[in-house]
């Protein structure tokens, strides 16, 4: 009985590897990335990465060229024709925590290419939601990070929302 | 002088005065904004109506407390306008492919119809690019809302003894000031608002509808419209099914009253001379009629006298 289980998880071991994308196997990447950009107004994000190269398989589907295989993107190809892979791969490694500060908009200005470059959260969320739109994956902005207190008090939510009596008499009082 | 040297005189002034208004009033005309003023470049093909942008609003500039929760999706049901309690809303467009959402503010236009409109000059258009509105010296005409091709201007009809103009005013004191993103910028989860100089934006823009011209209208809303506006739009579906106005028109509001505008000045200088040449001219020659007649009545007396 007990082989028998031994013998399913060791199959089941050997099917999730290889569903691992040949690329990816022995590179030294995390299992797990815990995202914490937004740690003022949501809890922190553990993202699954092993669940998601088995999903999708192609590395270079979220992190460009930078790593996997080559990009395909017609307007990546003008210049990433023949890009080795980067030293950097990390999502917050391009994609700045603050996009719009006076020196990255600065910095921006002077370089001919990737002037349009998102920010890290924006280049989280359009990349997430894009694919889970598609894919059919949660796109709820709570299905992926519970609100905190500070969130909820931003939002007007939970613990913080309007009560419909006191609107009323404000309303009144007005 | 002459009556034919008096109605030279009058042609002359007129003429140069007119052709020195109607110079300034085309300068005024050619304003593009000021070289490092700001803007924000939205994208519709990336909002997905989260509504952070309108919780961020109310925080920063302390607007009461909504209505509803700042994540109640129920508000897109009717189709909302900035107000004194909310200076952004965004609302929704059921479209083919599925819903486009669109956030209104005040678009900080280069050359604002409100500023125009306004006769205290309550308005400044500063050079970061924002449109800010002096309370203090404002008299409650409500010119500016009227104006706004935008409808944006709200004004707080709930102040019986201090009622303002409320509008969003890029959050000039406490953030474009010192550089900083407005609040509804940086909360934005998707990237839908792009800060940064307009100069700039305006490429990216293009930029964006040329890498994916199957995603974009080529057009950006905003880079002419009524004058050219620091807030300026992107968008997938054509701009009039989500509620923007396609019948603007290119040139600034206050092109449509600059003519006339001009004129004022050149009928205030113009008038009184004209007029008191003429009333001068009438007078001397009524007078010399008078003198004629007396003339005339002395003479025949005279002639009485020698009869």
């Amino acid at each position: 009985m007990y082989a028998k289980k031994n013998w399913l998880i060791g199959g089941i071991l050997m099917l999730a590897l290889s569903a691992v994308p040949p690329v990816c196997q022995g590179m030294n990447m995390p299992d797990s990335i815990t995202l914490d950009s937004l740690v003022q107004l949501y809890d922190k994000v553990k993202f699954d990465h092993t669940k998601h190269i088995k999903l999708i398989k192609d590395c270079a589907e979220c992190h460009h060229h930078t790593t996997g295989t080559l990009v395909e993107n017609p307007n990546c190809i003008r210049c990433h024709k023949n890009s080795s892979e980067t030293k950097v791969v990390a999502c917050k490694g391009c994609h700045s925590a603050q996009p719009f500060s006076a020196e990255t908009l600065s910095e921006k200005n002077n370089k001919l290419y990737h002037q349009d470059k998102p920010g890290l959260k924006g280049a989280y969320h359009q990349n997430c939601m894009g694919c889970h739109t598609k894919m059919g994956g949660p796109t709820g902005c709570l299905d992926c990070h519970p609100r905190n207190k500070a969130g909820d008090a931003l939002y007007n939510s939970g613990d913080h929302a309007p009560k419909k009596t006191q609107k009323n008499t404000a309303s009144h009082g007005h | 002088m002459k009556r034919r040297d008096f109605l030279k005189g009058c042609m002359i002034c007129g003429t140069a005065s007119s052709l020195g208004i109607s110079k300034k009033a085309w300068g005024s005309g050619s304003f593009e904004g000021y070289p490092e003023g700001m803007g924000v470049l939205v994208d519709l093909t990336r909002c997905i109506g989260c509504r952070s942008c309108e919780a961020a609003c109310n925080k920063e500039q302390q607007l009461p407390e909504p209505i509803v929760p700042f994540d109640d999706q129920s508000v897109f049901e009717e189709k909302r306008r900035p107000s004194e309690e909310a200076y952004t809303v965004v609302n929704r467009y059921e479209q083919k492919d599925g819903p486009v959402f669109r956030k209104i503010q005040c678009n900080h236009c280069n050359e604002p119809a409100c500023l125009t409109s306004c006769f205290v000059n309550a308005y400044t258009k500063t050079k970061e690019g924002a449109v800010i509105y002096n309370s203090k010296v404002c008299v409650g005409c409500r010119n500016c809302m009227i104006a706004c091709p935008f409808n944006v201007p709200a004004y707080s009809y709930s102040s019986a003894f201090n009622p303002i103009v409320k509008k969003c005013i890029f959050c000039h004191e406490t953030r474009l000031k010192v550089g900083k993103p407005p609040a509804c910028v940086e909360i934005c989860p998707q990237e839908a608002l792009t800060f940064g100089h307009r100069k700039d934006l305006i490429k990216i823009g293009h930029e964006r509808i040329k890498e994916t011209p199957d995603k974009y209208v080529d057009h950006i809303y905003g880079e002419k419209e009524v004058g050219g506006t620091g807030w300026l739009y992107l968008s997938g579906v054509p701009f009039e099914q989500v509620g923007f106005d396609n019948t603007l028109g290119n040139e600034p509001i206050i092109s449509n009253v600059k003519e006339f505008l001009g004129t004022v000045p050149m009928v205030l200088a113009i008038w009184p001379a004209l007029f008191t040449g003429f009333h001068l001219l009438s007078r001397k020659k009524g007078h010399g009629d008078d003198h004629g007649q007396d003339a005339h009545a002395t003479k025949s007396e005279q002639e009485g006298g020698k009869k």
